[in-house]
């Protein structure tokens, strides 16, 4: 679409910038500060150049909870995505079921996170959980706490409870927003549904899928909270995911500069592969719409 | 045919995502001793004990007035200054606009752990400890963007067409804002608030972070006496269905403007 342009908008775009700004820099300088340093109490203090930054690339257990990672971020959204949008897709246009539909969709959302996770460590229990006895039940024995690959796969059946539900909303909002003429345009061409689906509802949801994949990305990459409650990191290392691995660091081992260089490496993967992914959905957009 | 495949899916869909919660509720209507030694579907012995512990205690309940106060003037903040900013990132083109409109998005991606210290030190120094709004402050770094972005999503939407016939028409700038483009973007707006408000209230480290007492939020309040009871896993429960309802009622609220979408007729 073709802008206006004028500077003088910047005046709209003022508050939000000053009230990001007033929490954001401060604290990023502050970090940038602690990862080039030594720090041995108040007023002692080295300056250590990059050193933290090589101490931290260098260390191996860092690269396998990078890797796993990848793995937990990539699974979490092939499932959640297209999972949401054909959610969005099915639920009612209007009337009750609309209005049920929507805030049914919205419980698992209003959690606070650190309740998730212990939720869920008893409804997986075997004793006495739904999940875990239902498991146990057809035969298959069921323990999270000792068998990694179930371990994940209580994870990830979370995180998909959890999170879907925010594409489902984000999607629906998105399909509300296109206008009834497309449909009734759509119609007397006699197109199938796939073909409004392909041709208008997805690239009309551009907008709403881009900030839901952004924010599956960002979130899912930042997970602790869930994890941290219900597995610990377990068993072994098998789900110590970056964040639970800073967190040992930082608090565990208290290494403020060695967490600091680590925190600012960890913003910068986030940062440049959200950047691509933005990159990728502008540009499809501009073949399509 | 199709239609009733549709309810089909839907309503299998509904049923998992309402287990966990289900399990929630079953267990905040028993006893913690009932709960531990058998397992059963549904609670036999119905208790409100829970319930009445959290509206009678005021350690309990008062978590969740705090974390109210907090969230909603975090909301009216990131709405009220995220509105005319995506405005301006979907009509405009201005010096840094695309840079800026990314920069917004970054403050999410930063791992919080280690920068929950100079955000106390940040806040310390402004004597904004343990208020409700160091914690409203502090939840728009990651709000305002989403709501920025949001909102930009939804009036790009809208045809630039729009806003040049209503400047024909006579309206200024602020009239046609509100009388014109808000019924338009309205589904926005809903999913917008409601986000807002969903990530504020979820949210654990910050505000545990720059709370003590007297602003303390409801999350904080329960892994608090989680730890010091030995897990209570009926009055955990029994929180944690009462930490749904509020933002349930948001929802409700709002679905009118998810729902209704587009109303082409109004211009």
């Amino acid at each position: 679409m073709n802008k206006w342009e004028d500077n003088k908008a910047w005046f709209l775009v003022l508050p939000v910038f000053v009230i990001v700004a007033f929490s954001a820099i401060l604290p990023l300088m502050t970090v940038v500060n602690y990862s080039i340093q030594d720090i041995f109490g108040p007023g002692e203090r080295v300056f250590v150049g990059l050193e933290w930054f090589e101490e931290v690339l260098a260390d191996p257990r860092l690269h396998e909870a990078l890797m796993r990672q990848f793995l937990f971020s990539g699974l979490v959204l092939l499932i959640e995505i297209p999972l949401g949008i054909g959610i969005a897709l099915l639920m009612p246009k209007k009337g009750w079921g609309a209005s049920l539909s929507l805030v049914l969709m919205a419980l698992p959302l209003l959690i606070p996170w650190n309740v998730i996770g212990t939720i869920w460590i008893v409804f997986t229990r075997p004793d006495i959980g739904l999940f875990g006895s239902f498991i146990n039940g057809i035969g298959i024995p069921f323990d999270h706490t000792a068998s990694p690959i179930q371990a994940w796969i209580t994870l990830i059946l979370m995180e998909v409870w959890h999170w879907t539900p925010l594409v489902v909303l984000l999607a629906y909002a998105g399909l509300r927003a296109i206008p009834e003429a497309y449909f009734q345009a759509a119609k007397i061409d006699g197109a199938s549904a796939w073909a409004v689906f392909k041709y208008i509802q997805l690239p009309k949801m551009r907008g709403v899928l881009t900030i839901a994949l952004l924010l599956r990305f960002m979130d899912s990459f930042l997970i602790y909270a869930e994890p941290f409650v219900l597995t610990g990191g377990g068993p072994g290392n098998t789900t110590t995911f970056l964040s639970i691995y800073l967190v040992k660091i930082a608090v565990g081992q208290f290494d403020l500069g060695p967490a600091a260089a680590f925190s600012l490496i960890y913003f910068l993967i986030i940062l440049l592969l959200s950047w691509l992914f933005y990159q990728v959905l502008q540009n499809a957009g501009k073949g399509d719409a | 045919m199709k239609i009733k495949k549709r309810t089909i899916v839907l309503t299998f869909y509904f049923v998992l995502l309402l287990l966990p919660i289900y399990w929630m509720l079953n267990m905040s209507l028993r006893t913690n001793a009932d709960i531990l030694s058998t397992f059963s579907l549904y609670p036999k012995d119905i208790t409100f004990a829970n319930y009445v512990k959290i509206f009678t205690d005021a350690s309990w309940y008062s978590g969740y007035i705090n974390s109210i106060i907090y969230v909603s003037i975090n909301t009216l903040i990131s709405l009220f200054t995220a509105l005319p900013a995506a405005y301006a990132f979907s009509r405009y083109r201005f010096i840094g606009d695309s840079q800026m409109f990314f920069w917004l998005l970054t403050n999410r991606m930063a791992p919080a752990a280690v920068f929950l210290l100079p955000f106390f030190q940040l806040y310390s120094t402004f004597g904004l400890i343990d208020t409700h709004i160091a914690v409203a402050l502090a939840h728009c770094l990651f709000n305002v963007p989403l709501a920025v972005w949001i909102l930009e999503g939804f009036m790009s939407g809208i045809p630039r067409e729009i806003d040049e016939t209503a400047y024909i028409d006579g309206y200024s700038f602020p009239g046609f804002f509100v009388m014109v483009f808000m019924p338009l973007i309205r589904s926005g707006v809903g999913v917008t608030a409601f986000f807002c408000f969903m990530f504020s209230w979820v949210e654990l480290l910050f505000a545990r972070t720059l709370t003590t007492t007297a602003a303390k939020p409801i999350a904080a309040t329960m892994t608090r006496t989680v730890s010091a009871t030995g897990l209570d896993w009926g009055l955990l429960s029994a929180a944690g269905i009462l930490t749904i309802v509020p933002g349930a009622l948001v929802i409700w609220f709002v679905r009118n403007h998810m729902a209704k979408g587009f109303a082409m007729g109004r211009v």
